[in-house]
């Protein structure tokens, strides 16, 4: 019974996905989204988050007692701008490659003395909370506005975090045995009214990136790309991945190295 | 995540009964103009709200510009720019005609200000969006149609 | 006390195009909070903008304004060095004001 129930719901999702849709550059009801959600993002309540995200980096807080204004986020410690369009990268005193976010937690463990397990409890937004990991992310990222992504594939870990999340993005599980390409592996998908980039291309990889931190409309809070991946990730059926895991970092390696080249806009508005 | 936005699409307004109340009371000191109308705000028909304003006998006008989506991506924000190309325009008010309060606002333009406003609002269901423009004494109005959809996936 | 507006003011000519953006949940009184409770009405009702302390634009809006509002409107008159300041107030009374100087224009 319950087999056939999820054999039914397979079946609903695969007929909605496989529905004939209008190629994604001409869908007028798409094109329509994005001309006013740019029209929206030169006043984005994101920037709220950008100014709370700053304030945390230079408080003094934690067990520690310390600012985060030494952490090194790849180009230094306490060099912001330009930052997040170069992550993921490799980190010799973490020995791992890290994205915005798993740094961000990184320097509060190491530098103010917090812990993982207090900051992996409830690392998503809510109506009436946004994590600090979450401003901080959108402060970095408001810094990289205009900024060539770049994220770099020097260091060996680099290129196997490329391989890896290249893996996992075409990794089948889960209750619907799908993948991150089932949706997003090819060409013309639309599920709903939301289009479905193809990120394994480079010129639509940039809409995995770009936008994220986003503000969302739905319930007008703030999310990273973290909080995106982990509800991919439950829209899919998958077990939870860890939050700021390897997993991740690998998956946004790849799909930001996939992007490398196109400029990157700052937090954006999300639907 | 489906589930938090139902809610939050089902249940974006409505006045309670204390709210009327509340607003009403709490008008501090140094307000330029007359109290927060609370019959209008809680009028369920535009054409309720518009009385209570004293805004009924409005024309028609094609010199009310009101730019806003064919389709809104999410009815929790949308975008609407208004501008008044009516001579001596004092206000421009607002009223989202399906939603269960349409009464939205009014922008006094009348101390120095070009008759023009942006603004972005909770829409529940496809919905005309009425604009009415005070001036000279008179009422003007014109109305665009938006319309709203569930969307997808949460990108 | 309420977070900060973010207010930006540029000049065309002499008039100031103002664009504020608001941090104010905008609560309409009928979402429930995780417990089940309906989230009580929270919602700004009132704007005013002063252009060197003389009002130029008012408002009185309801709670279908979005969550973290953003308005925007043009001031006749102004220059650079001007202050402009908002001030919105909501139901429960709370008030805010935030001021910026006017740049030069473009």
């Amino acid at each position: 019974m319950k087999q056939a129930l999820v054999l039914g719901i397979v079946a609903a999702v695969a007929a909605f996905l496989w529905l004939p849709a209008a190629a994604q550059v001409t869908d007028p009801t798409a094109a329509e989204f994005d001309k006013f959600r740019e029209i929206m993002e030169q006043d984005n309540p994101a920037e709220l988050f950008e100014v709370k995200g700053e304030e945390l980096w230079r408080a003094r807080r934690g067990p520690k007692n310390a600012s985060l204004e030494q952490c090194d986020l790849g180009l230094g410690p306490g060099v912001v701008k330009g930052a997040y369009a170069q992550l993921p990268r490799y980190f010799a005193d973490a020995d791992r490659v890290m994205d915005a976010e798993a740094r961000i937690v990184h320097c509060m463990i190491t530098l103010q003395g917090f812990k993982y397990e207090e900051l992996a409890k409830q690392p998503f937004s809510s109506l009436v909370r946004t994590p600090e990991p979450v401003s901080l992310v959108t402060y970095i990222a408001a810094h990289s506005r205009g900024i060539k992504i770049a994220a770099p594939q020097n260091h060996p870990k680099e290129r196997d975090a490329y391989e890896t999340g290249k893996a996992i993005f075409h990794y089948r599980a889960g209750a619907f045995d799908f993948s991150c390409a089932s949706c997003h592996g090819v060409d013309d998908k639309r599920i709903r009214t939301q289009p479905l980039p193809n990120f394994t291309k480079p010129e639509q990889a940039i809409l995995a990136v770009r936008g994220w931190p986003g503000y969302r409309m739905t319930g007008g809070v703030m999310h990273s790309l973290q909080w995106r991946l982990n509800d991919c990730y439950r829209q899919q059926r998958f077990p939870e991945p860890g939050y700021v895991s390897e997993t991740l970092s690998a998956l946004l390696t790849y799909l930001t190295v996939n992007a490398n080249g196109h400029v990157y806009r700052g937090p954006g508005i999300k639907r | 995540m489906g589930e938090t936005r139902r809610t939050v699409l089902k249940g974006i307004w409505a006045i309670g009964a204390l709210a009327g109340g509340v607003a009403a009371g709490l008008l501090g000191p140094g307000r330029a103009f007359a109290a927060w109308n609370k019959g209008a705000f809680e009028a369920k028909s535009a054409i309720d709200a518009m009385k209570a304003l004293g805004m009924m006998n409005a024309e028609d006008s094609k010199a009310i510009h009101i730019r806003a989506p064919e389709i809104a991506e999410n009815g929790a924000v949308v975008p609407i720019d208004i501008t008044s190309d009516i001579p001596g325009t004092t206000s421009i008010s607002v009223f989202i005609e399906k939603n269960p309060f349409p009464y939205t606002g009014t922008f006094d333009v009348s101390q120095g200000a070009v008759p023009y406003v942006h603004l972005r609002v909770k829409i529940g269901e496809s919905s005309p969006v009425r604009v009415v423009v005070a001036a000279g004494g008179k009422h003007y109005t014109s109305a665009k149609e938006v319309k709203v959809t569930i969307g997808g996936c949460g990108g | 006390m309420a977070d900060p507006m973010k207010i930006r003011a540029t000049l065309q000519g002499d008039v100031a195009d103002v664009r504020v953006l608001m941090a104010h949940p905008m609560e309409t009184g009928q979402r429930n909070d995780a417990a089940g409770k309906p989230v009580p009405m929270h919602f700004i009702q009132t704007i005013t903008a002063q252009l060197n302390g003389r009002t130029v634009f008012a408002a009185d809006v309801s709670q279908a304004v979005s969550r973290n509002p953003v308005f925007a409107f043009k001031v006749k008159g102004a220059k650079a060095g001007d202050k402009l300041s908002i001030t919105w107030q909501d139901n429960k009374g709370d008030k805010r004001t935030d001021e910026v100087v006017i740049g030069a224009g473009s």
